[in-house]
């Protein structure tokens, strides 16, 4: 029996490898290889920084370069950027942007990734950092928000001159696949509620559906209370009382409504971490996806969110020890007002900051190597 | 009778060589921002010193080793060498040394090794103890770079060539038997899990490098269902690769192109016996086996050690082995540990040293010992 239970899964191993196309991981000699995609703005100088600290603190992690130019009409460089991600599982990116006075074949560099690898879940972690002054405090919100369906299907059509169509698609399977994801991460990390964000008064079939799926799912998680909220009145009480929220579930638009809107309760685009989750890969960024092209170069931008989620990326590869230090680092340095950068009031540099966190990972951490 | 237990022999060989990714396909467990921890390599060294496991072997491995750790002193390296002595030869032969080995390379994650010689003679374990140690450890790929020194001309000159080797299955899963008295069969494994993990390192190698072109190396016209497996797995692997231009070559063309014109091949990837033939011959084609420095990769480890594999055992004590393929392999053994400056250090100085054509070992036409070569450089 024993024998028939293991051939059994090493065939699974194969079947899953073959039909699916999953090669094995990128991990050598104890060093993993990760896609990174340095995007327009200020990506590239963040992801600079990253892989800075990174060499520094003696992570096991190689990055893999990608270029994707975004000004470019043809398909090549984003196709050659998705191949690298099959190959190695995960990849950390910046946002690249999508110009919009381009004709509608050419759809967003950031969706087509998101939609061939099928990254239906994203996921943003708001909390209240300590060391950053905001209007509301004590927010520690989970944001899932469905990643490939909904307003961002990219069908749009002119059917009569000067009569746009807009397609909006919600399927049951996705439905019920990001309400699954959301109540399992609620569960794993105890949270006690979730909430729906639809709007299922106007849209009555489609997000109707949404939230019909969403019931189901609640069925089989009776620990966990299961209520929604329409999107109007849900950001209405962020604004006020943003405390009274636990683990967020939603469409597409909705997702990106609020959870820009989180992150400006938290303190700013700079701060929050964004990650992206599918069935076989994974993709790190910052959760508000801002290309960042006015502050590009100057050294004010923030590097925290790109930072978080490189400890995001490293939870991922099961790298904690590393994660937490990092992680750590960056908390206290937060605490130092006089290293904010101007987003969040200060008067700090980019380069000052990553230099303080180093400083700090070279006192508490294991190991380091620096060289000047 | 036989075949039963030759079935046994071969799953229990499948259980112990399966790679350690292949788990029930479950999905991805959700991720977190802040998971439980789980166990990683638990020491935490006294920062900034790093620990490496160091395994001098037979033969000139002992000697060489010393000239590795006197460098390593004059260049003020922040390494600890974790020694441990073993020997199958030697009337050392024991399973709880082994044990140690294991624990001890789990532990650091590194280790730099000489060639623990294997006896002729069959001593009752098919297996030898670095066969056992690359499938416990599931050091599944090796690489030999092999590169023309400056300096040192022979009859070819700026060679630059990667060998890839799969390690762990292939002609060296030493399963023999003597079914009927007088006819033996020895068996060749190829999997299609491992031809399919050699060859994504392969190409993942290349692309870290910035190499062109992969070629497999096989002999898939007489093995039609073995290497022609790894040659399927090879061209499936390449899809994932387009920037990459994937070729591939029989053994017999291969070995004689490579003497008479090795500048067209990049990256070469094959299976275990054909790997061991390659190696040998490209490093003869640079210098020999004491110039060419080779590594061990698994998912987690990474062991150092020379690319040709020989113990020497006719230069012990006589200070003659060239220990340049050792110093490489040390220089690359930093680069791995993330001590750039370090590792450049000592592979200048080697190479400077070679160059330079004053102090040369026999084996490179000079008549210096092992000893004038460490200490020149350390100068």
């Amino acid at each position: 029996l024993q024998r028939s239970i293991e051939s059994l899964s090493y065939y699974n191993c194969i079947l899953r490898v073959f039909l699916y196309n999953v090669p094995p991981p990128a991990k050598y000699g104890g060093q993993h290889t990760v896609t990174l995609i340095p995007g327009d703005g200020i990506g590239p100088e963040l992801l600079n920084h990253v892989r800075e600290v990174f060499r520094f603190s003696c992570v096991p992690v190689d990055f893999e370069v990608v270029n994707v130019n975004s000004s470019r009409a043809d398909e090549d460089d984003i196709n050659n950027a998705i191949t690298a991600i099959r190959r190695n599982g995960v990849a950390l990116k910046g946002n690249i942007e999508t110009n919009h006075t381009m004709p509608p074949s050419f759809k967003s560099r950031n969706n087509l990734m998101r939609t061939s690898l099928d990254l239906y879940a994203n996921m943003m972690h708001c909390q209240s950092l300590p060391g950053v002054q905001t209007r509301h405090k004590n927010i520690d919100i989970i944001i899932i928000r469905e990643n490939t369906e909904g307003e961002y299907s990219s069908l749009e059509h002119e059917s009569v001159s000067g009569v746009v169509e807009s397609l909006k698609i919600i399927t049951r399977l996705n439905s019920l696949r990001i309400a699954d994801y959301a109540f399992r991460l609620a569960r794993e990390k105890g949270r006690r509620r979730v909430t729906a964000v639809h709007k299922a008064n106007i849209m009555k079939l489609g997000d109707g559906l949404f939230l019909q799926c969403c019931r189901e799912v609640a069925s089989g998680y009776p620990d966990i209370t299961f209520d929604s909220m329409i999107v109007d009145n849900t950001t209405m009480q962020l604004v006020c009382k943003p405390q009274q929220f636990d683990v967020m579930v939603m469409p597409n638009l909705y997702g990106n409504v609020v959870s820009n809107v989180c992150a400006g309760l938290v303190g700013g685009p700079g701060l929050v971490p964004g990650a992206n989750y599918g069935r076989d890969y994974a993709m790190f960024e910052t959760a508000t996806r801002n290309t960042g092209k006015s502050i590009a170069n100057k050294n004010i931008a923030n590097p925290t969110a790109m930072l978080l989620a490189s400890c995001l990326l490293l939870d991922h590869l099961k790298l904690h020890e590393y994660a937490t230090t990092i992680r750590n680092a960056i908390l206290t340095t937060m605490n130092e007002t006089r290293l904010h950068t101007p987003d969040i009031g200060g008067q700090g540099t980019t380069s000052e900051v990553v230099q303080s966190i180093m400083n700090i990972i070279q006192k508490t951490g294991p190991r380091t190597v620096a060289y000047y | 009778m036989a075949v039963a237990s030759l079935r046994r022999s071969v799953l229990s060989l499948n259980r112990t060589l399966r790679g350690s990714w292949c788990q029930a396909p479950d999905l991805r467990p959700v991720c977190v921002s802040a998971c439980q921890r789980t166990p990683e390599r638990s020491s935490v060294h006294a920062r900034n010193t790093f620990k490496v496991t160091m395994v001098p072997g037979d033969g000139v491995g002992p000697e060489l080793m010393r000239a590795v750790r006197e460098v390593f002193k004059a260049a003020d390296v922040p390494v600890e060498f974790e020694e441990i002595h073993i020997s199958e030869v030697h009337n050392m032969a024991s399973e709880e040394k082994l044990d140690q080995l294991f624990t001890s390379v789990r532990n650091n994650g590194v280790a730099i090794k000489g060639k623990i010689n294997n006896p002729m003679a069959y001593k009752g374990d098919l297996a030898s103890y670095e066969m056992k140690l690359r499938r416990k450890l599931d050091l599944f790929a090796n690489v030999v770079h092999v590169t023309s020194l400056p300096g040192y001309s022979t009859r070819h000159n700026s060679l630059d060539l990667v060998i890839i080797r799969e390690q762990t299955e292939g002609e060296y899963s030493s399963l023999e038997h003597e079914s009927v008295k007088g006819v033996i069969e020895s068996l060749k494994i190829i999997t299609r899990e491992k031809s399919h993990r050699i060859a994504k390192f392969a190409f993942d190698y290349a692309t870290k490098k910035g190499r062109s072109k992969v070629t497999a190396v096989h002999k898939a016209n007489i093995m039609k269902l073995g290497d022609g497996l790894f040659l399927q797995s090879c061209a499936e692997v390449a899809k994932l690769y387009p920037k990459i231009k994937f070729e591939n070559i029989i053994i017999d063309n291969c070995c004689m192109q490579l003497v008479r014109n090795p500048y067209q091949f990049d990256v070469l990837v094959m299976p275990n016996l054909y790997g061991n033939i390659i190696d040998n011959l490209a490093a003869g084609l640079v210098g020999g086996a004491g110039v060419v420095p080779g590594e061990s990769y698994s998912d987690e480890y990474a062991v150092f050690e020379t690319g040709a594999r020989h113990p020497f055992a006719q230069a012990v004590g006589r200070n003659i082995a060239n220990p340049t393929a050792m110093l490489l392999s040390a220089a690359n053994m930093l680069r791995h540990l993330n001590l750039d400056y370090h590792s450049n250090m000592v592979s200048e100085a080697v190479k400077r040293v070679i160059k330079q054509g004053k102090v040369r070992t026999k084996d490179l036409g000079g008549y210096c010992t092992t000893e004038d070569f460490t200490f020149s450089m350390g100068k």
